[in-house]
């Protein structure tokens, strides 16, 4: 017997959130970096439980793109944060909020 | 019917052409960019060069003059240039009569002007982009000459032009002379837009700008209303190119320019292109009858008031400038009067002693330290006798003393104007070859005559062999080149009758008496001019003061520069200052800051949505969609 697909979206559902939240309430830049991943996790396993849920492997497919293009986003990410670091010691990002009007 | 001759003309095809242009466009070329580098031999290079044009067009022409008259045409096509739809141009050369005159006049007193330049520019820092500009003005006017048709021509004669600007105001540091050079650009544009509309016309009617092809059909094409407004454009171009009223204020001035710029361009070759452009489209002007009464009542106007202008003068260069608007005026009454032939033997006798002129008067401002005042000169006929021989035939030729070429040339005219019972004309005609002979006579006594009136005077030198060797080479044309036509029906109009057809004259006065009066005409003012300036008996300045206002007004050109001025250059200004400090300040940069304006007001609210802290932005991208997916769920 399958489990059912609910089960699936329910878990993609928590890990969303723990990521939005995590996203809200970190001033870790570094932190706020894995929530971010977190978010993208949640809905890499919801695409793949639809592809599931539809027999259609486009949905799978679809995922391992979005897998590649995470990594190639914290590659750049990483080094964003480590510069920032490098110039002012700190990764907090309530610090660095010299972009506004 | 001119038309039916030119039709029998059978062309030949020529291969060697394209050289004649091509030589000093190669010295341009290299001058441009290396000129600088090159020193001294950059003038020689390009002195070479124009030379070798010269060769190639004599060996030209002499080929040419080997076929039957009526076989005198090698036409050669370079490529085909334009060709949109039906409507064809080529890049096609064209060598008959007329233009082996045109291209003998300017390769040949090219080569000498650019020869004499080499002396007279030898301690100038930039003679090497001079140097550049001569060949290129050569390269253009030979085309303008050449061309097989008007689009040709049209590329040649705005280049000459641009040359012009660019040598008028080649001392651009001088004040003013950049101003010149602005004027006479401006001015000739002036006919030249127009000429630009005739030939836009004639691609209307034709479908096509080659000579061969609108001259033989013109008769059927284009009904007596259509060839006026045709030539008459084309004539306004004419105009402003060759200086006539009402355009003749831009000449004077663009005595800016050096010397042998003034000698080739405003003298010799470039302001004759008008001549040759009525010339080459006489059968338009045929065609029309009322062009050509235009371009003699031009003419005979132009002729008088500029000689009465440069009896008035002081500037020596000024006075040639005059003269050869005078001059040039004339040439346009010998085409007013159907005479073809005696007006392009007019213009290359022109050429040669008003070259000669203008490059005498060189060697006397070189002589004098750049003195140009005529009432700074005199005396200096014993520093200078090569310059005051060689300028004195010159002179003399032009005031139409025989048997030099200009008596020939203005002799024919007279005739002309007598034995096709134009009785006004010939009266003017022989009225400003008086003015002629003795604003002439004025010049030669002024400068060479009497004693040095100034410090500069006193201490003039001669010129080097490389200013002389072209004044005496120029002086023995003006001499010998009488022979070419000796009468209206001399050995020119003869050889350029397949082309432009012959006037037919009637009777007058006897050659006899009209030769007899001309000579009289001319002696009499060259006597009279010496009385004046030459002998010492006349209290010049006095004699000036009595002929006030009137001798201030020719002097400043009849105040049509002060008109123009008034009527035309004030408004217009008015008028740009208008667009400027209203239109282009209030209006639209009114507008433009109105709306930036507008903008950053508006802006100055939202832009304190722009925190800096990234979780804000966070937050409200969470918030933004929940909102949009919740609308989506509610929607269904």
């Amino acid at each position: 017997m399958r489990t059912p697909i609910a089960y699936f979206l329910m878990l993609a559902g928590i890990l969303f959130a723990m990521g939005t939240v995590g996203v809200l309430v970190n001033r870790n830049a570094l932190r706020i970096f894995m929530s971010v991943e977190l978010q993208l996790n949640a809905v890499n396993l919801t695409l793949v439980s639809f592809a599931r849920m539809h027999s259609d492997l486009g949905g799978q497919v679809l995922a391992f793109f979005s897998m590649v293009v995470a990594a190639a986003e914290v590659v750049v990410g990483l080094a964003i944060i480590v510069s920032i670091y490098r110039r002012r010691r700190t990764i907090d990002v309530d610090a660095a909020r010299e972009m506004r009007w | 019917m001119v038309g039916a001759v030119l039709g029998e003309l059978v062309p030949h095809v020529s291969s060697t052409l394209w050289l004649i242009p091509a030589l000093p466009l190669i010295g341009a070329v290299v001058n441009l960019f290396l000129g600088n580098r090159l020193g001294k031999w950059a003038g020689i290079l390009s002195t070479v060069l124009v030379f070798a044009s010269f060769a190639v067009s004599l060996a030209a022409v002499l080929n040419l003059l080997t076929n039957a008259s009526e076989n005198r045409l090698a036409i050669e096509h370079l490529f085909d240039w334009i060709s949109v739809g039906g409507f064809q141009v080529g890049a096609d050369l064209r060598l008959d009569t007329l233009s082996a005159t045109m291209i003998l006049v300017v390769t040949g007193i090219g080569a000498l002007i650019h020869l004499y330049s080499i002396g007279y520019m030898a301690e100038d820092p930039r003679r090497g982009r001079f140097f550049a500009y001569m060949n290129l003005f050569v390269f253009f006017m030979l085309m303008l000459v050449l061309g097989a048709n008007y689009l040709v021509l049209y590329v040649g004669w705005e280049g000459v032009g641009l040359c012009s600007y660019l040598l008028i105001g080649f001392w651009y540091t001088v004040s003013g002379n950049a101003e010149a050079a602005k004027k006479a650009f401006i001015t000739t544009r002036i006919g030249d837009t127009l000429m630009l509309i005739g030939l836009a016309l004639l691609v209307f009617k034709f479908g096509t700008l080659d000579f061969e092809a609108i001259f033989g059909t013109a008769g059927s094409v284009l009904t007596k209303d259509a060839a006026t407004v045709i030539a008459l454009l084309l004539f306004a171009g004419a105009i402003g190119k060759s200086a006539q009223l009402p355009l003749q204020v831009w000449l004077p001035d663009a005595m800016a320019g050096p010397t042998p710029v003034s000698a080739l361009i405003h003298a010799a070759t470039m302001v004759t292109a008008g001549v040759y452009l009525v010339v080459r489209s006489h059968v338009l002007f045929e065609l029309s009858g009322v062009a050509l009464t235009v371009v003699l009542v031009i003419g005979v106007a132009t002729a008088l008031f500029a000689a009465t202008c440069a009896i008035a003068q002081f500037d020596i260069k000024r006075v040639l400038a005059y003269s050869t608007i005078s001059q040039l005026g004339y040439m346009f009454i010998a085409v007013g009067m159907h005479a073809y032939g005696v007006a392009m033997f007019f213009l290359a006798a022109h050429a040669c002693y008003k070259a000669l002129m203008f490059l005498g008067a060189g060697s006397v401002i070189h002589g004098v330290h750049d003195e140009q005042d005529m009432r700074q000169m005199g005396g200096l006929r014993r520093a200078m006798p090569w310059t005051f021989v060689t300028f004195t035939i010159g002179g003399l030729a032009q005031a139409g003393v025989p048997p030099l070429a200009g008596f020939f040339a203005k002799d024919a005219l007279l005739e002309v104007a007598n034995h096709t019972s134009r009785e006004t004309v010939y009266v003017l005609g022989s009225i400003a070859a008086f003015l002629t002979a003795f604003y002439i006579g004025r010049m030669i006594c002024m400068t060479f005559l009497g004693r040095a009136r100034s410090d500069a005077a006193e201490h003039a030198h001669e010129s080097g062999w490389v200013m002389l060797a072209p004044l005496v080479v120029l002086a023995i044309g003006v001499v010998a080149a009488g022979i070419l036509q000796l009468n209206p029906e001399g050995v020119m109009t003869k050889a350029l009758e397949p082309v432009v057809g012959a006037a037919a004259l009637g009777g007058g006065l006897s050659v006899a008496a009209l030769i007899g009066i001309a000579v009289a005409v001319a002696l009499l003012s060259l006597a009279a001019a010496w009385w004046i300036y030459g002998s010492g008996r006349v209290d010049t300045v006095a004699f000036r003061a009595r002929m006030e206002p009137m001798a201030t007004a020719a002097q400043r050109g009849w105040y049509v520069d002060r008109a123009y001025d008034v009527a035309i250059v004030q408004p217009a200004k008015s008028v740009a200052r208008l667009t400027s400090d209203v239109v282009d300040a209030v209006v639209i940069d009114g507008a433009v800051n109105g709306i930036a304006g507008l903008v950053k007001r508006s802006a100055s609210g939202g832009k304190l949505l722009q925190t800096g802290f990234v979780r804000t932005y966070a937050l409200v991208l969470f918030l933004g969609a929940v909102l949009v997916l919740g609308f989506i769920g509610v929607r269904g």
